[in-house]
């Protein structure tokens, strides 16, 4: 069963110019994304900066409102419920299921308070009495591989790595259905990056977590994910199974990341396949495909004509022209 | 891991502990600091550390120059002042003063002098330093007399007390403006925004002076001191509040994109929760340090009003209406020592600054 469902998720940015403040254009960072995700699934999504996948995690966490589409989120077995249109009030009492992990341990603990206090804050929130509330952040500090001690410290005491778990306390103190994570490990040293991976993935078995895993490394993602989403430019340009997806690409624009990850053998890399260019321009995107004028595979149809993501394998989609004529 | 963090005080440290860890490293700023409390306990002493009645009024004495007390004379430890003698110049014509070094008048500390109420409670008339017997003319004067035979010195510590006080009183004023205000500005944004910061701009584009000016000249003259003193605070204070108004409307933005607002916005917190618990401990220290830095500002504006003579008018004493005395050049070559007045205001306003610079580097100690 489906945990998250998003269907026609878009946001777009008006670009505004001028006394009367007239829109000329639109940044369409995420455009029409379509992905569900099963209950105890991880999916990643993956992509260059740029192409919208932190924009589509904070519309899904509602921290921004979609321009257009549907998250339906169901809370608990059986039920679902659309939160796109779902105003600042309603969306308070369903928060506590979605949360979310923050890419900056720095910037996302209020060095203010204690550690405590910090991982308290839900419960406080959601009116858990304070009996409760000691006792379930000592068993979380223990969850995450944190001493008790830690509670009376602030987080300038902290590491890095120690803040990424103490914000995944955070996260996890109401239980939630699903865990967002933007990116959590991304500013930490590549030593520590294994550390928090391993630590999500106890977690998520322990907990039966899902998990939306936003990296813009496809090389982290192999370990974390069960499926993987690839995003370009505010589009979703293939999915499949993170097996699957590794051993046969079906679009131009994995094969190139997946080039660009670091091998650790010289005479493996692949340059010929890393991407050329720049990013296009969400304001402004290339007609047709919008990654063609990268693609060395692109063919004419590929700049007039814009692929919709199909189905070319089981469970396998892909939004390419070329996808089954891709060498592999 | 356990065994660094547990010896670790800092670890443990709020953000009070930390601010002032910081701030006493900025050596000029922790000086500064105990400058300024100076300054401050003499405004409440002031009567006390005050040899004469600032507002005693003798022709005879006029112009008296700066005397010193000694401390030592053939008979050993013997503080006393010498007596002034009056002589003609006869270059210039004019009455000067000299000490007259057979008259001997004994200084001793706690002695009696003009009556005083302490703190506005105690009618006592004990002062720190004083002639062991009051005299009628003779006295101490440690920075001279002006031209009515007032003690400038006494009448500086009086002027500390106003002087002080109506920077306090429009910064708070100010304060109180700049939050409201700033904070409207920056909570609700779009239009209320822009028309709190357009109106910012239109009140510091006006030239000060000018609009002090047509302000205070709009105060009635039959007012009394109090009445002017609260008038001239409200003045100031009028255009103090767009500095503070700004420094809080920016800190309201940055902090509306901080990562441990929105988290703590995910997890459901209400708004008033969020700005009590996350947004307002974030910048009452930049606050605090706005404040310092607003404070000399005040200062100098009711100095320089009173200087001109559109802010309070004597018998109210104050640092701007003691320098009133030496706008002019004649007096000024005959009495120097009536600038001694403005070295108060320079040291006071001095100090304040490089409070505020300190606590401004302090007041973020996690920035």
């Amino acid at each position: 069963m489906n945990v998250l469902e998003v269907s026609g998720l878009s946001k777009h940015y008006p670009i505004v110019a001028g006394l009367m403040r007239r829109e000329v254009g639109r940044v369409r960072a995420a455009d029409d994304v379509n992905f569900v995700i099963q209950k105890g699934e991880t999916l990643a999504l993956v992509g260059e900066s740029g192409c919208g996948k932190t924009t589509v995690a904070r519309c899904i966490l509602r921290a921004q409102r979609p321009t257009a589409g549907e998250i339906r989120f169901s809370p608990a077995d059986g039920e679902t419920i659309d939160l796109a249109p779902l105003s600042r009030r309603a969306l308070r009492p369903l928060r506590r299921h979605i949360q979310m992990i923050f890419q900056d341990p720095y910037a996302s603990l209020n060095p203010r308070m204690m550690v405590g206090d910090i991982i308290a804050e839900p419960l406080v929130v959601n009116g858990i009495p304070a009996a409760q509330r000691q006792a379930r952040v000592l068993e979380l500090l223990d969850l995450v591989g944190l001493p008790a001690v830690a509670r009376l410290r602030f987080p300038h005491a902290f590491s890095g790595g120690q803040r990424q778990r103490i914000g995944i306390a955070r996260a996890l103190a109401l239980n939630p259905r699903l865990i967002v994570a933007d990116e959590p490990v991304s500013a930490l040293d590549v030593s520590v990056q294994a550390q928090i991976v391993n630590l999500l993935l106890d977690l998520q078995d322990q907990l039966g977590l899902s998990m939306l895993f936003v990296a813009h490394d496809l090389g982290v993602v192999r370990h974390v994910s069960d499926r993987v989403a690839v995003m370009y430019v505010g589009r979703i340009v293939e999915v499949a199974p993170t097996v699957e997806l590794y051993a046969t690409p079906r679009h131009p624009y994995t094969r190139a990341l997946l080039a660009a990850v670091p091998k650790s053998d010289p005479d493996a890399r692949d340059a010929a396949e890393a991407p050329r260019g720049e990013v296009a321009d969400p304001a402004n995107p290339p007609p047709g495909c919008a990654f063609h004028p990268r693609c060395p595979f692109a063919i004419d149809r590929c700049r007039v004509e814009r692929p919709e993501l199909a189905e070319i394998a089981p469970g396998h989609f892909s939004a390419c022209l070329r996808a089954t004529e891709l060498p592999v | 891991m356990s065994g660094s963090l547990a010896d670790d005080k800092l670890a443990s440290a709020g953000q009070l502990r930390l601010t002032w860890l910081r701030f006493k490293r900025h050596k000029l700023a922790f000086i500064s600091l105990f400058i300024v409390a100076l300054f401050y306990s003499v405004a409440i002493f002031a009567d006390f550390l005050a040899i004469n009645d600032p507002h005693a009024v003798d022709a005879r004495r006029g112009y008296l120059p700066p005397q010193a007390i000694h401390f030592f004379d053939d008979s050993g430890f013997n503080p006393h002042v010498n007596g002034m003698k009056g002589q003609r110049d006869m270059k210039t014509f004019k009455q000067v003063y000299v000490p007259d070094p057979n008259k001997k008048l004994p200084v001793t500390l706690f002695a009696h002098g003009y009556r005083y109420e302490l703190f506005g409670l105690f009618s006592t008339d004990i002062h720190l330093i004083g002639l062991s017997t009051p005299q009628t003319l003779d006295g101490i004067y440690l920075l001279g007399t002006d031209a009515l035979g007032r003690d400038l010195f006494s009448r500086i510590l009086v002027a500390t007390r106003i002087s002080l006080s109506i920077g306090l009183v429009s910064v708070g004023l100010s304060l109180v403006l700049g939050i409201l205000l700033g904070g409207i500005s920056g909570l609700y944004g779009g239009l209320v925004d822009l028309f709190v910061q357009r109106v910012i701009e239109v009140i510091r584009s006006i030239p000060t002076i000018p609009l002090w000016m047509g302000l205070a000249a709009a105060l009635p003259n039959t007012w009394s001191v109090i009445q002017v003193y609260f008038a001239i605070t409200i003045i100031i204070s009028l255009i103090g509040w767009t500095e503070l108004a700004r420094v809080v409307r920016g800190r309201f933005l940055a902090l509306r994109e901080e990562d441990f607002v929105i988290a703590a916005e995910l997890v459901g917190a209400s708004q008033l929760r969020i700005m009590l618990r996350h947004m307002l401990p974030s910048f009452t220290s930049h606050v605090i340090a706005a404040v310092s830095l607003a404070l000399p500002a005040m200062i100098i504006s009711e100095t320089s009003l009173s200087f001109l003579g559109l802010g309070l008018r004597p018998p109210a004493i104050s640092w701007g209406i003691l320098l009133q005395d030496a706008q002019n050049v004649q007096v000024l070559a005959g009495a120097p020592w009536l600038l001694l007045a403005a070295v108060p205001v320079v040291v006071v306003i001095l100090a304040f600054n490089f409070l505020g610079d300190g606590l401004r580097d302090a007041a973020d100690p996690y920035g």
